[in-house]
């Protein structure tokens, strides 16, 4: 007899809204082991797991939900870091309701198992028991070749764990001064803790990973000379760290941000600790952030934490358009920010001191469907209008960095200034130089990183041997 | 870590720091820059290349005490470490054959035009170098520029040292007598400005080296945007050098000082901290 479905999500404890937007610990708690047991039992454990088709690293996910449901997290944690080696980073940050939740089959009946939250258990568990966690096998061959990783984010960190164990020798350049790219610098410490992402670098290292920081490529080094210096092939990650601007009057008054600036302040450089920590960031009181995708919202919760009385979102088409994830548009709004949709800025305010006090904007209304298949926002004549703020944060998105492509000869790019790069092995249009992630697809997500570094380890050591 | 190999005094409150940083020195270049973060918590700030020398693989900064994190530098002695130093970034100075350059430097920037000259100079250029200080006791270096210049003119503002006054005055009447073909401006913003208005009228293409703040210093945070010629540049990546003609000079000072609050609150909380050490010890 079939089992009964269940169809009630275990629901995942979180800090309440009044107190968490006072501080930057993490908003979701995560699981207790009796409700990540109940919430794996809700798993049908389907011959033809639809969810697996939704992972971009295929993870087995039935496979490790049951181990989950049998109270065997050593083998839950040995099947999870198969196919994924930052569980803890991707449990948490994964758009899992584009992803995995959506193809799963309890998915048409409003509620698939929380792959996400499982995921984000196990990998909580093992940290919580490294004396019993499984071992990691690493197959060292002997007479591996040398491999330059440039860039330290999801894509470098991945391809880098997957090379050393395949037996090469794996040197990371980071830019800046700590491993992680856009974990460490962008996604703020309530949705990611950085000792997480500090745990995954330190297990990268701990394979024999050497990461070298303050290593600007293009600028130290260029791409050509690290072939030249000795390393076999090198693999391309610096991510799309550009920011964007407006380019509307009135943007290089003072209290403009790039989201990148001022997440950058915020939490690689903890200027919500100022003055012990030396950097600071303006605390607004009344505060703009303009987009509407995971930037915007996290860009407009670090606000509210650092003490503003009203953050708006100003985003120019209507909520059903916004590309943040649902979960995190739903946090800003359970913690008070204040969506201004179909709104668009015109211009920027000053004061005799140089600083943003106003924003004028106008309304939109929303037309045909454009490229991207969203309707096209127009605007509406004589609904100028303006808000008052004191700081403003602009979250449009990021292009490519050119430091890279403009110190490289013979790198093709796109048209969109990315480096062109084969989707399946990561290939780029020089000889022994490999590319992923947000460099090659422009800015996307953790876990489509991952894989593109999952591919090009592959295809690199494919290579290495053939040369051999 | 960075080693500071050694350290000089230059003025009571400018000091030099000869850094290990093989990786740098390599590739360093007349008019790029560092990123400098003293400790953990520490901000980074940029520093100009003053000089290297790749065979001790070592990179010279000088610096200035203003606020919290320059004096915490400060503090730091031949032999101890800097925890970041990263580099060399920002586009190199403009070398070629020009014909005459003057070079013009105030305060702690003497030390960085000295390599540009000197690049200059090699570059088969006659180079007339202008240095100027606000008074007798704060002059360094002047054997040094003067030994990659083939004219050197010193002024300090209150006259106990050679020429009176500021530098656009020796400037201007260089411009006047000879014909110069480019001139290169580095120190404090409202140096480089007039600096920049006293050539204009003689159209003389005029460098500086704009100093904005900055947090990452290679292209990622957009901090450091100044406008020139109307457009919007980043001067860690586009610059730091810019045609002095084109800068929107209100800006950059009013951007400057963005952190104003902030940084009179850090120096506070820096002192105390730094004086409980001290009675500590
Ligand atoms: C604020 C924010 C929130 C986000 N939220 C989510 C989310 O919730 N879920 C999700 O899936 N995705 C999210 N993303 C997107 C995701 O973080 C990125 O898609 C992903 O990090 C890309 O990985 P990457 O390895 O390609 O590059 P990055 O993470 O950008 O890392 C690149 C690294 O390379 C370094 N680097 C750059 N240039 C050089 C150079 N010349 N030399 C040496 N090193 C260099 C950089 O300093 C950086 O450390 C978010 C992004 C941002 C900015
Ligand atoms: C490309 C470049 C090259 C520079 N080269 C030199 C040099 O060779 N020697 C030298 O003495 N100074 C140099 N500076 C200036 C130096 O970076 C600042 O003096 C220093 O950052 C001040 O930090 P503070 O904490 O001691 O002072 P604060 O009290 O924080 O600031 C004092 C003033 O310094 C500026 N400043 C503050 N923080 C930064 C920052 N992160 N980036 C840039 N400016 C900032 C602000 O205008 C501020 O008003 C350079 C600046 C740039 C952009
Ligand atoms: S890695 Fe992401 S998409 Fe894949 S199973 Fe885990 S949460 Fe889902
Ligand atoms: S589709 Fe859903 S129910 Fe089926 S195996 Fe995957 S997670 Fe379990
Ligand atoms: S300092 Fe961040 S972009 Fe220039």
């Amino acid at each position: 007899m079939p089992k009964k479905v269940n169809l009630n999500r275990v629901p995942i404890p979180k800090q309440e809204p009044a107190a968490r937007k006072k501080n930057f610990s993490e908003v979701a708690l995560g699981y207790g082991e009796e409700e990540a047991i109940e919430e794996a039992s809700r798993c049908l454990q389907c011959p033809k797991p639809t969810c697996k088709d939704g992972c971009p690293v295929n993870v087995d996910i039935p496979e490790f939900i049951e181990a989950v449901r049998d109270r065997n997290m050593v083998e839950a944690v040995r099947i999870l870091k198969g196919k994924n080696s930052l569980p803890g980073i991707c449990g948490r940050v994964c758009p899992q309701e584009t992803q995995c939740e959506e193809r799963c089959a309890l998915a048409k009946k409003g509620a698939p198992v929380a792959i996400g939250r499982l995921e984000r258990y196990v990998a909580d568990w093992e940290r919580a028991h490294p004396e019993l966690a499984a071992k990691q096998e690493v197959d060292y061959v002997a007479g591996g070749r040398k491999v330059a990783v440039v860039g330290s984010g999801p894509a470098g960190l991945t391809c880098a764990a997957d090379l050393v164990k395949m037996g090469h020798e794996v040197t990371i350049f980071e830019a800046l001064h700590v491993a992680g790219g856009v974990l460490m610098y962008g996604i703020p410490e309530f949705r990611l803790p950085k000792q997480i992402v500090q745990g995954e670098v330190d297990y990268v290292k701990s394979l024999g990973v050497e990461i070298k920081l303050d290593h600007v490529i293009g600028k130290i080094a260029t791409a050509d000379e690290l072939l030249e210096s000795g390393y076999d092939a090198v693999f391309l990650a610096p991510g799309a760290g550009a920011p964007m601007f407006l380019s509307i009057p009135g943007e290089n008054l003072n209290n403009v941000y790039s989201a990148n600036e001022f997440l950058t302040r915020t939490n690689l450089m903890k200027a919500y600790l100022f003055p012990r920590w030396d950097t600071p960031v303006k605390r607004g009181r009344r505060v703009a952030v303009f987009g509407g995708g995971n930037v915007a919202m996290d860009a407009s919760r670090c606000a509210l934490r650092l003490g503003a009385e009203e953050v708006y979102v100003i985003y120019r088409r209507s909520k059903v358009e916004m590309p943040a994830r649902l979960e995190e548009r739903e946090n800003a709004e359970e913690e008070g920010v204040i969506f201004r949709l179909l709104t668009n800025p015109k211009s920027f305010m000053g004061d005799e001191q140089g600083r943003v006090r106003a924003v004028e904007c106008y309304e939109m209304e929303l037309g045909e469907p454009d490229d991207s298949g969203r309707r096209r926002p127009i605007r509406k004549p004589g609904t100028e209008h303006s808000i008052e703020i004191d700081t403003a944060i602009v979250a449009l998105g990021t292009r490519p960095n050119p430091i890279i492509p403009s110190t490289t000869e013979g790198l093709e790019l796109t048209r969109w200034g990315t480096i062109r790069a084969d989707e399946a092995t990561g290939r780029t249009s020089r000889d022994r130089i490999w590319c992923g992630g947000d460099m090659a697809t422009g800015a996307a997500t953790v876990i489509s990183a991952m894989g593109a570094g999952k591919r090009a380890a592959a295809d690199i050591d494919a290579y290495l041997r053939e040369k051999r | 870590m960075y080693r500071v190999l050694a350290r000089e005094d230059l003025t009571p409150e400018i000091h030099l720091f000869r850094v290990e940083a093989p990786g740098v020195a390599r590739k360093a270049q007349a008019g790029q820059f560092v990123i400098v973060r003293s400790d953990e918590k520490g901000e980074r700030i940029p520093l100009t290349i003053a000089d290297w020398d790749e065979k001790e693989g070592s990179v010279t900064v000088v610096f200035m005490e203003v606020g919290a994190t320059t004096r915490k530098l400060s503090c730091v002695n031949a032999g101890e470490a800097i925890l970041d130093f990263v580099g060399p970034l920002g586009r190199p100075t403009e070398i070629e054959k020009f014909g005459t350059v003057a070079c013009v430097a105030g305060g702690f920037a003497i030390a960085t035009i000295v390599p540009i000259a000197r690049a200059m100079r090699e570059a088969g250029n006659r180079v007339v170098s202008i240095m100027g200080f606000r008074t007798r006791d704060l002059v360094f270096w002047e054997d040094r520029l003067g030994s990659v210049s083939d004219e050197l003119i010193v002024s300090t503002d209150d006259g106990s040292y050679k020429r009176k006054g500021l530098v656009t005055e020796p400037l201007k009447e260089l411009l006047q007598n000879t014909r110069i073909d480019r001139v290169i401006a580095i120190g404090p913003t409202v140096m480089m400005k007039f600096c920049s208005l006293t050539t204009k009228p003689f159209h003389v293409k005029t460098i500086v080296s704009l100093n904005p703040i900055m947090v990452d210093g290679t292209g990622m945070c957009g901090c450091c945007r100044v406008s020139v010629g109307e457009e919007t540049k980043f001067a860690c990546v586009d610059g730091p050098d810019f045609d002095g003609h084109e800068v929107d000079w209100d800006l950059l000072m009013s951007r400057q000082r963005a952190y104003l609050e902030e940084e009179k609150e850090a120096s506070a909380f820096w002192e105390a901290a730094c004086s409980g050490a001290k009675n500590h010890a």
